[in-house]
């Protein structure tokens, strides 16, 4: 018997999501605004591979030999840089997309295993400058929440100019999630759509923008580090320009990176690739003698430690997580498979961080959800997920003969495909060839 | 301020900008009175100052000019750069002269005073400070002002309060144009009170609160609507 399906073709241009989103479109009205990172495939570290240890290069012996993990970023100006035991950051993300319970476990996990974390978009909370050992104060161009006691209070100061998921873009924060406490911090009415502004309201330029780093260091007495975090636009540009103004650390984020809700054709249109992006900020570093002087903290898509050894590999000095670590927390988890279906969602698939129901409690102000996530024990899983990628990265790093993370070189890697070899500057396995340096 | 015997002067041409910032920083209230000379055009000059205390720049400033400043009087004599006490959370700032750019953005609180004009974004991200200004405002000035005051004597420029949340202005003059979502409102006697109250530490003392209107936020924009796509 011939099944009848088997001459129903779907169309690769007009596949079901593209239907589906053509048949949304009339009934709202609205463009989709929603959480998550870009979701189509893309090129990614998967397309790299270390190449590892052989006749021609020794590895190190997995369990004996010592692999440093630590790093400090902001040697360049601060008086006080910061010192990391394991080179994986937690990303900004914000108290009021994420409920204070997150914000809590965020920097419980990432205290236990010696590393930062970072505020967001309306200010700081207490319960996260009280959890976290380190903790990034972000310098957003909506200023919510933005006082001088709080910059004080940090331990380092990251301006943001963009993120990975919408470089150039501002932020949007739907009323169902500025409760009286989020109001109150971003000081508006409870209940409207929010918009954070795309632009600082008082510079533009880098040259605008080395004045204002002079301020926040006047203010500071000098002892903070200053990060300047960019969306992947233009990273050869936009790292030189970032180091010019006087950055003590550069955050790059590419397309892949997570968003608490932005518009969909956004996520998936805007900016280029992380793995794209790392190779163009290491290229200015070098150019202008500022590689390892200036750190590079590269974030967008990060999951793995075999992601984060690349990432160093292609010449970071750190990474930033968001998504995974809200992952680690217990977001997407199957345990809550019912309540995903309920709303329409799946395990899984779960993307509407901006609408404030989600069932794992974490990208949520309604106080009965958020009382799903126990801030001690979500933080210890993301401890010890800090843990598996820092011993990965370490695996890894040996594997290639490398005592320290950081000596993890271009030469270590080679790449599966052209796309990845021409974008990651490295060569395609196998041949000697990197698309774009002759042959 | 007195030009008595007790005033300490700063003079920028002998200290760092570093040395005189942090001897301002770092000073309890009640200390004082300082002057600043040869301010020169300093950036960042007498930023996150936190006591209460006066200083007295004699000339013009950068940018960010008592930026974030908590409680401590400054006196501009001159005129001042932009962002000129970007974010003050307290305390008042006064410039003799004119202001540029985004004079007071994102202000918590405060007062700035502005004998001349400012130009462009005056009070942008307002948080719930005051400004009066005592000559015109530029184009997008209170653009995204979510709370606090502005009092404007002279004449607005173009696209005045665009995008406004829950922020007050009040105009005695012309107003070039009204940005999106921001209308002009009635006057009540709530109103009248807070413009008079304003003027008086402003030092407008002459000033007829029955000569401005008031404008605000129309509240249409509030919520995301594809309907409202012509107000973008
Ligand atoms: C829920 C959520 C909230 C976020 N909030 C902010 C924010 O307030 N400021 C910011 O710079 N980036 C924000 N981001 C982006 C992250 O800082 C980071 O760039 C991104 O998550 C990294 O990519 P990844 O999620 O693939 O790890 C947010 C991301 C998520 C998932």
């Amino acid at each position: 018997m011939t099944d009848p399906n088997w001459g129903l073709r779907e169309s690769y241009s007009f596949d079901k999501y593209a239907i589906h989103e053509i048949r949304r479109a009339p009934s709202t009205g609205l463009y989709r605004i929603r959480g998550w990172g870009a979701k189509r495939q893309l090129p990614t570290f998967d397309d790299l591979v270390f190449l590892g240890a052989s006749v021609s290069r020794y590895p190190l012996e997995g369990y004996r030999e010592a692999c440093d993990t630590s790093v400090v970023l902001g040697t360049r100006y601060a008086k006080k840089p910061i010192k990391l035991k394991i080179p994986i950051t937690i990303a900004g993300m914000s108290f009021g997309s994420l409920s204070a319970q997150a914000k809590e476990a965020l920097g419980r996990g990432a205290s236990e295993v010696g590393t930062s974390t970072t505020t967001g978009d309306g200010g700081m909370t207490q319960e996260e400058r009280g959890h976290s050992t380190q903790l990034v104060y972000q310098y957003l161009p909506s200023r919510y929440g933005m006082n001088p006691a709080d910059l004080r209070q940090a331990d380092a100061i990251e301006i943001v100019v963009g993120q990975g998921a919408k470089p150039g873009g501002g932020g949007v924060l739907l009323g169902q999630k500025i409760t009286e406490r989020v109001a109150e911090m971003r000081t508006l009415p409870e209940g409207i759509d929010q918009r954070s502004a795309c632009r600082h309201p008082d510079w533009t330029g880098p040259d605008d923008l080395t004045i204002k780093i002079l301020e926040l260091r006047e203010i500071t007495n000098w002892e903070k580090p200053i990060y300047i975090k960019c969306g992947a636009a233009r990273p050869y540009y936009d790292t030189m320009l970032a180091v010019k103004s006087g950055a003590d650390v550069v955050v790059l984020d590419g397309m892949q990176g997570g968003t608490a809700a932005t518009q969909g054709c956004y996520i998936e249109h805007v900016g280029i690739p992380t793995l794209a992006a790392v190779r163009e900020s290491v290229r200015a570093l070098k150019e202008i003698d500022m590689h390892r002087k200036v750190q590079l903290v590269v974030g967008g898509g990060i999951r793995s430690g075999a992601d984060v050894a690349k990432a160093l590999a292609m010449g970071a000095d750190a990474v930033s997580i968001g998504t995974a670590a809200l992952i680690a927390l217990g977001d997407n988890d199957p345990h809550y498979e019912d309540d995903y279906r309920a709303i329409g969602s799946a395990a899984g698939y779960y993307e509407d961080f901006q609408a404030g129901n989600d069932p794992a409690g974490i990208t949520t102000q309604d106080p009965d959800l958020a009382k799903r996530l126990d801030p001690v024990k979500a933080g210890h899983r993301l401890a010890n997920y800090l843990r598996v990628l820092t011993l990965e990265v370490q695996t890894l790093a040996r594997a290639n003969g490398k005592s320290d993370v950081h000596n993890l070189e271009p030469e270590d890697l080679a790449a599966l495909t052209v796309e990845a070899a021409a974008m990651a500057g490295v060569p395609l396995a196998g041949t000697d060839w990197i698309p774009g340096r002759g042959y | 301020m007195a030009g008595g015997s007790n005033v300490t002067v700063l003079d920028l041409e002998r200290e760092s900008l570093r040395a005189v910032n942090r001897r301002l920083q770092t000073v309890g209230a009640g200390a004082g009175p300082f002057r600043v000379s040869n301010p020169r055009g300093a950036h960042a000059l007498a930023c996150g100052l936190t006591a209460g205390i006066e200083v007295e720049i004699e000339g013009h400033t950068g940018y960010y000019c008592a930026g974030m400043n908590e409680a401590a009087r400054v006196t501009v004599k001159g005129n001042a750069g932009v962002g000129v006490a970007e974010n003050m959370m307290s305390g008042e700032v006064w410039v003799t002269g004119d202001a540029s750019q985004s004079a007071a953005a994102t202000a918590h609180g405060g007062l700035l005073v502005v004998e001349g004009n400012t130009a462009a974004r005056c009070g942008i991200s307002l948080k719930g400070g005051d400004i009066v200004v005592k000559g015109n405002v530029g184009h997008m000035s209170m653009f995204l002002a979510q709370a606090g005051n502005l009092v404007v004597l002279g004449d607005a420029g173009e696209s005045l309060g665009d995008s406004i949340y829950e922020a007050r202005i009040y105009v005695r003059g012309k107003v070039a144009s009204l940005g999106a979502d921001c209308i002009e409102k009635d006057m009540g006697e709530a109103h009248r009170a807070d413009l008079a109250a304003l003027l008086e530490r402003a030092g407008c003392v002459d000033a007829d609160v029955g000569a401005f209107r008031r404008y605000g936020s129309a509240r249409a924009l509030y919520h995301f609507k594809s309907e409202n796509l012509d107000s973008y």
